[in-house]
């Protein structure tokens, strides 16, 4: 409590000079500390709170948040004041053993600090959301107290200065990732999806943990993420090492930030209360592997090969993610299992931009998607918590009125999703398709090689995402209401957060306006990527794409395009057939995918405008279809039919004889059931030997180890 | 044990007193467990067991080590017998006699552990028969602490972290649900 | 002293407590024979530490010594449960893995 004091009172002290600003960056361990001191806090004595223990979460976090920002703003002091922005970096040994050093410590440097704004912020909207949204639950007070723990490990993860220190973190939040999936346990479907997740990113731990070590051994024995760093781009280390070391750790960002093939555990993490699949699930815990990707860069730009090929292992799980992720989104109806592939697919956008090399886009992009993202999360939980269910076809439609709200955030935060300008996602995304370099014809150039194949399905995913958010907001908002309550809007707790993260999808691109913006005064064309990206001996030599408006307006198109087509399909077709049939459709009867219906629509577009397709269709193929398919049945009936017939007569035939004589005489009675007569003596005399008696299998054990040793002693005295 | 005797009689320093204690201490050491391993009454059992931890206690001071003798005699001998006398209590089941074990499964355990007594014999014999062992001073105490919290501290975090799981283990093992 | 005499000291106490590890029927009875084989390996360790004169073989020692601890609890605590299950603590009756 005493340290909450002293962050209140330091964090309104007018302007800050660089000595203010550096108490904030070199204290920058309050930040964890306080939620977890409230976690303790909230474990020991929560529940005789007045208010069960959320209002020490709610004010650890928030004075977390406090310091955050207060330590964003001393970075960008701190920033201004050094040319090359050195990482503010304490650590304290914890143990020496064996020559090695132990420490434990905190790295702040821009990336850091972004992280801690994200999550900060976040996790403080999601408290002040749960107290109302989990109001009047069992395990209130538990649920706060991981809630805490949560922030606390992922502040300690993007804080930590080491690899162990890393993998701690790591394995916390998921950890606490376990927890509050399976927070309703009693039902046996969410404690399947906590284990599930758990076990699944065991997998990836694996990766993390023969990663690590293979770093740590490969960097000469040193723990230490900016020696480590440092050494690899000064080229100490050797590549082969490197390639195993970031194939190691891909497996573990895969699993943590759900990329193909091992990302099948998010969805179903949507088991958990909403809250915390928009704190958890979609805003910070499963970009921790995104975190890690860019906090050692090193590893994987010299083990990816990033600069020197046009396609490499994380280009392509990300693009191959950010695609498929985004069709999975299709066929989904509850609505949270729609986002969370929408955040795989996001994901995947993180990843594929951290594989092109576009490293800054990355980031930036998870600080967009982090906002709208949480605030579509939150918005779901909101509609969900009125219509009693989330399944968009059921229990949801034409809540648009009933919450507006509500509408109003998520629409803002569909939009800043699709990526269309001027909102948060469309510079994000767009920088992010500019830095695949893919662009060469058109401008657009600069980054670290021609990328192309993923220029494309980046803007591919663009437009799908378009198109499942669009029916997303259909399903939900318009139509008439399917399910059976009646919904309303959520109260001030609920509605507020959402406004605020609203707000931040709004206005987060503005963070980093590209450079040569003409609309924009260039001293503020790319602040986040100034401050952000590292400029030290510990970060490598990325090439920077320049943005180009021939690609943003492309990109914009295609997402105008996708978002078009679903409109089309929903707003239009199913809406009118909808009003014809007097009932809330969600689907046309006869049109199973918006893609199909498109394909049919453009046809008849076509047909109706020219004669000739008429002629084409109606005269010269009906004419000669008719002839032509009445050969074709004359030739099936005729001849290949006693072809057939003829064949499989003999076939019988043939095949009698054999069972007859080889298959009866020769192979069952010899083969076989000599085969099965040995394997039965065999297991006879075997079956002795498992005679379920511990001590007999010690005694052979202990015989067999004798053996063995004499033998190596003979072996070895000769 | 005499060829002991007599090659530290050859090299000229003749620690009488050591090598009688030690002959000594062996033998009882070497009955008790015999006994320990025979004995039809289990609670007999756990006192023949006494004899040889405390056994092994002395040998560790003859070999200088007086912090692990210390910590044999407390550990072992104040609260593992222990333990398992209360072991024994709570399973009623046979204070007296052990059961007879079969004949057959004596055999076998005879054989198997002459085996490894030959393997493990002949390779000593052959490998350090005559490697001498100088104790001029006792270890002191703060050399194992020091090494305990500096060169082994993982090994000693790791120990410690297996004891918690051993008492969660053993409380969710063995509570009554 | 010769090295070898503790050794074989310890060799010889290894096998007793083989033998009786193999030869027990009652489950305590057994754990009290691993017990003889650990402080056979203590001894072994601990000359060998007085050997090369390195405080090793004391500190795994005391490991040892740690770990014995540990497995007495987990050992009786199994057995105390057999019994509770079983009315028995003899071995050759828990045979259910057999094929």
């Amino acid at each position: 409590m005493g340290l909450l004091i002293l962050a209140a009172e330091a964090a309104p002290t007018g302007p800050m000079s660089v000595s203010d600003a550096n108490w904030f960056l070199a204290n920058a361990w309050l930040i964890p500390l306080l939620p977890a001191l409230s976690f303790a806090a909230i474990l020991a004595f929560g529940k005789r709170m007045p208010r069960r223990g959320s209002e020490l979460g709610l004010v650890a976090v928030g004075a977390s948040f406090l310091l955050a920002v207060a330590a964003a703003v001393a970075w960008v002091a701190h920033h201004g004041a050094h040319e090359t922005a050195p990482a503010v970096h304490r650590s304290v040994s914890w143990l020496v053993s064996g020559g090695v050093r132990y420490d434990a410590g905190i790295l702040v440097d821009g990336l850091s600090v972004m992280m801690l704004v994200v999550v900060t912020a976040v996790s403080l909207l999601v408290h002040v959301y749960s107290t109302d949204y989990v109001a009047g639950d069992a395990r209130y007070t538990h649920f706060f107290a991981f809630l805490s723990l949560f922030t606390a490990a992922m502040l300690f993860f993007v804080l930590s200065d080491n690899l162990l220190q890393m993998i701690v973190g790591w394995e916390l939040v998921g950890v606490c990732s376990f927890v509050l999936i399976g927070h309703w346990w009693e039902a046996k479907a969410n404690s399947d999806a906590a284990l599930k997740a758990f076990l699944t990113n065991r997998v990836g731990d694996v990766g993390l943990l023969v990663g690590m070590s293979i770093l740590f051994f490969a960097a000469g024995g040193a723990f230490d993420t900016l020696t480590v760093n440092s050494r690899i781009v000064a080229g100490e280390v050797s590549h082969t090492a490197l390639v195993a070391a970031s194939a190691c750790l891909l497996a573990a960002v895969m699993s943590k930030s759900g990329q193909f093939v091992l990302h099948t555990w998010l969805p179903d993490a949507m088991a958990g209360p909403t809250p915390v699949s928009a704190l958890i699930h979609a805003a910070t815990m499963v970009v921790a592997g995104i975190f890690m990707v860019a906090r050692l860069y090193p590893v994987f730009w010299d083990g990816m090969a990033i600069a020197s090929s046009s396609v490499n292992l994380l280009a392509l799980v990300g693009a191959v993610t950010l695609l498929f992720g985004g069709l999975l989104a299709f066929t989904q109806n509850d609505i949270k299992k729609v986002l969370a592939y929408s955040t795989v697919s996001q994901l995947g956008y993180m990843v594929m931009a951290l594989g092109v090399g576009a490293w800054t886009a990355a980031m930036f992009h998870l600080f967009t998607h982090a906002f709208f993202k949480a605030c579509l999360f939150l918005g779901s939980g909101s509609v969900s918590h009125a219509a009693g269910g989330f399944d968009m076809k059921k229990n949801m439609g034409g809540l648009r009125r009933a919450m507006p709200h509500t509408y109003r955030t998520f629409l803002v935060a569909t939009v800043a999703l699709m990526g269309l300008p001027p909102l948060a996602g469309f510079w994000s995304k767009d920088e992010i398709l500019a830095g695949t370099g893919g662009w060469g014809l058109l401008g657009g150039t600069g980054g670290n090689g021609a990328y192309t194949a993923m220029l494309l399905m980046g803007l591919a995913g663009a437009a799908v995402t378009a198109a499942y958010m669009t029916r997303v907001i259909y399903l939900t908002f318009f139509g008439r209401y399917r399910g059976e309550g009646h919904p309303h809007e959520s109260g001030p707790r609920i509605v507020v957060p959402l406004y605020a993260l609203a707000a931040m999808a709004v206005v987060a691109g503005l963070f980093n306006m590209p450079a040569g913006f003409q609309l924009w005064p260039e001293a503020a064309q790319e602040r986040f990527g100034h401050y952000v990206e590292p400029v030290a001996a510990y970060f490598p030599p990325i090439g920077h794409a320049t943005p180009s408006w021939s690609l943003a307006v492309v990109s914009t198109l295609v997402a105008l395009g996708g978002a078009a087509a679903a409109y089309r399909y929903y707003f239009v077709k199913v809406r009118a057939r909808s009003r014809a049939e007097g009932q809330s459709l969600t689907e046309l009867p006869d049109g199973p995918t918006a893609a199909n219906k498109l394909a049919r629509a453009g046809h008849r577009v076509l047909a109706d405008k020219y004669y000739f397709d008429h002629l084409y269709t109606g005269i010269v193929a009906g004419g000669v279809k008719g002839p032509a398919a009445k050969a074709a049945y004359w030739t099936n009936q005729k001849v290949i039919d006693a072809v057939v017939d003829g064949a499989g007569r003999s076939a019988v035939a043939a095949g009698r004889a054999v069972y007859d004589r080889l298959d009866q005489g020769v192979i069952d009675n010899v083969i076989i059931d000599g085969a099965g007569r040995v394997s039965d003596s065999a297991g006879e005399s075997l079956r002795g030997m498992q005679t379920g008696k511990v001590q007999q299998y010690a005694a052979i054990l202990f015989a067999a180890a004798a053996v063995l040793a004499g033998v190596f002693i003979v072996v070895v005295s000769l | 044990m005499t060829g002991a005797l007599a090659a530290a009689a050859a090299d000229g320093d003749l620690l009488v007193a050591q090598n009688v204690f030690f002959v000594a201490i062996a033998a009882v050491m070497v009955f008790s467990a015999f006994r320990c391993v025979t004995t039809r009454n289990v609670v007999h059992a756990a006192l023949w067991l006494v004899l040889v931890l405390a056994g092994a206690a002395a040998q560790f001071i003859l070999l200088g080590s007086e912090f692990v003798a210390v910590t044999q005699v407390l550990v072992y001998v104040g609260a593992i017998v222990v333990l398992f006398l209360f072991g024994i209590m709570l399973t009623r089941a046979s204070m007296g006699d052990d059961e007879t074990a079969s004949g057959e499964k004596r055999v076998m355990a005879a054989v198997v552990a002459v085996l490894l007594g030959l393997v493990t014999g002949g390779a000593l014999i052959e490998s350090f028969s005559d490697t001498r062992l100088v104790i001029n001073e006792p270890q002191p105490t703060s050399l194992v602490s020091d090494a305990i919290f500096s060169q082994y501290i993982i090994a000693f975090e790791a120990v410690s972290v297996l004891l918690l799981a051993a008492l969660i283990g053993a409380i969710v093992v063995a509570r009554k649900d | 002293m010769l090295l070898n005499q503790f050794l074989l000291l310890g060799a010889v106490l290894f096998c007793i407590g083989v033998y009786g590890v193999l030869a027990r029927r009652n489950g305590v009875l057994v754990l009290m024979s691993v017990e003889i084989i650990l402080n056979s390996v203590n001894i072994n360790l601990v000359a060998f530490g007085a050997l090369n004169d390195d405080v090793g073989g004391a500190v795994f020692a005391l490991f040892v010594i740690a770990v014995a601890a540990a497995e007495v609890g987990i050992g009786l605590a199994i057995v105390l449960l057999m019994y509770r299950n079983r009315r028995s603590i003899d071995l050759s009756e828990a045979d259910m893995l057999k094929g």
